[in-house]
């Protein structure tokens, strides 16, 4: 076992495809674990919907119990028209899921705690936003930025800021699944490190361990709440963003 | 002499304590008008209940929704002062602005302002 907390996050290039542009794209155990999210994923919805039982069974309740959430969490932050973006939330939603939750099996690699894939579903999530709320709302869209009811005077300073606050989302839409999955994963790690170290420190050590092991325990179980946690928050801030997008305050 | 004046007392007090209970209803009424007219948004609003499933989570998000705004603000301006080379002014007044904008985040995920759909007068939007 690694005893470098760092070292769990390292890309190890698999297979060497192809250069471009100066730099080597390969095959990477991140890219094999997402093949193996988006897989599982398939395997999960797909075999779980081919029986279509009208009393569910076991795999087919849960396939349910994830649409009816995210239709939910679309529905009521998006409206009834944001259902349209349904399969994209629900896309995301499930990768970001799955890819927490991989992440939590021991020795396994967490896709999530990359920043470059973040900030990748973060600006999705972004020039969707932008790209939808220009072609329905034309230039409309910009009614975004100007609050009603400003005096003139100062409306200029507002119309920077709120241009800045939504060019912050993409941001801090990306970095707190980022943090939190590195941080959490970190701070296993550690404990682990010092169940270790402790644990070859004689009998006295032995007895010593089991502080830290209990905080690995009880770690674990909040990083689970955490690697739901933030799936959810993912797809809600995405469905609020896309709601600018279909409302733009016209 | 004395009864009547306690008399007028009492009669005094009765009457305030009728205006008092007549306005504590009034009160109620327009707490319970708030309350619908606050209820729906803050209903549908599921970040808010997000937020609220965990208070780390919720430290979590307005922490790096306040750094968001910032960082953003900073690296605008310190490439508009690259660009058009009226450093340090760019950085100056956009990280000020940068400040303001994660702040008005954090209130804003915090559900303490409406977000900027929410404007005057569509109020009674369809959702959210």
């Amino acid at each position: 076992m690694q005893l470098d907390p760092i070292h769990q996050f390292e890309i190890k290039n698999f297979v060497p495809l192809f250069n471009l542009g100066g730099h080597q794209i390969s095959f990477t155990n991140s890219a094999l674990y997402m093949f193996i999210i988006v897989g599982l994923t398939s395997v999960l919805l797909i075999g779980a919907t081919t029986r279509r039982a009208v009393v569910p069974g076991r795999l087919q309740s849960i396939a349910e119990m994830c649409y009816e959430f995210v239709a939910n969490t679309v529905r009521s932050s998006a409206g009834t028209e944001g259902m349209r973006f349904f399969p994209f939330v629900f896309t995301l939603f499930m990768f970001v899921l799955l890819a927490n939750l991989i992440g939590l099996i021991p020795y396994s690699f967490t896709v999530t705690s990359q920043l470059i894939i973040t900030v990748t579903l973060a600006l999705l999530v972004f020039f969707i936003v932008v790209g939808y709320g220009f072609w329905k709302n034309g230039l409309h869209f910009f009614n975004l930025f100007v609050p009603k009811g400003v005096p003139k005077l100062i409306l200029p300073a507002i119309v920077a800021i709120e241009v800045l606050s939504f060019l912050s989302r993409p941001v801090s839409h990306s970095v707190r699944l980022f943090a939190n999955m590195l941080a959490g994963h970190i701070t296993l790690q550690v404990f682990a490190g010092f169940v270790i170290m402790m644990g070859s420190a004689g009998i006295l050590g032995l007895f010593g361990a089991t502080l830290p092991f209990i905080m690995v325990v009880l770690l674990f179980a909040l990083e689970l709440l955490v690697a739901f946690l933030q799936a959810y928050v993912f797809a809600i801030l995405t469905c609020i963003y896309l709601n600018d997008a279909i409302h733009p305050g016209h | 002499m004395s009864d009547a004046r306690e008399n007028g007392d009492w009669g005094k007090q009765q009457t305030s304590e009728a205006a008092l209970s007549a306005r504590l209803q009034r009160l109620n009424e327009g707490l319970g008008q708030a309350r619908d007219a606050a209820g729906h948004p803050s209903e549908s609003s599921g970040a808010q209940r997000a937020a609220t499933a965990s208070g780390y989570a919720k430290g979590f998000r307005l922490s790096s929704e306040l750094v968001a705004g910032v960082v953003v603000g900073a690296g605008i301006g310190w490439l508009l002062d690259r660009w058009l080379g009226v450093s340090p002014w760019g950085l100056i007044v956009f990280l000020l602005l940068g400040f303001a904008a994660g702040v008005l985040n954090v209130m804003r995920s915090a559900g303490l302002i409406a977000g900027p759909a929410l404007g005057e007068g569509n109020r009674q939007g369809p959702d959210r």
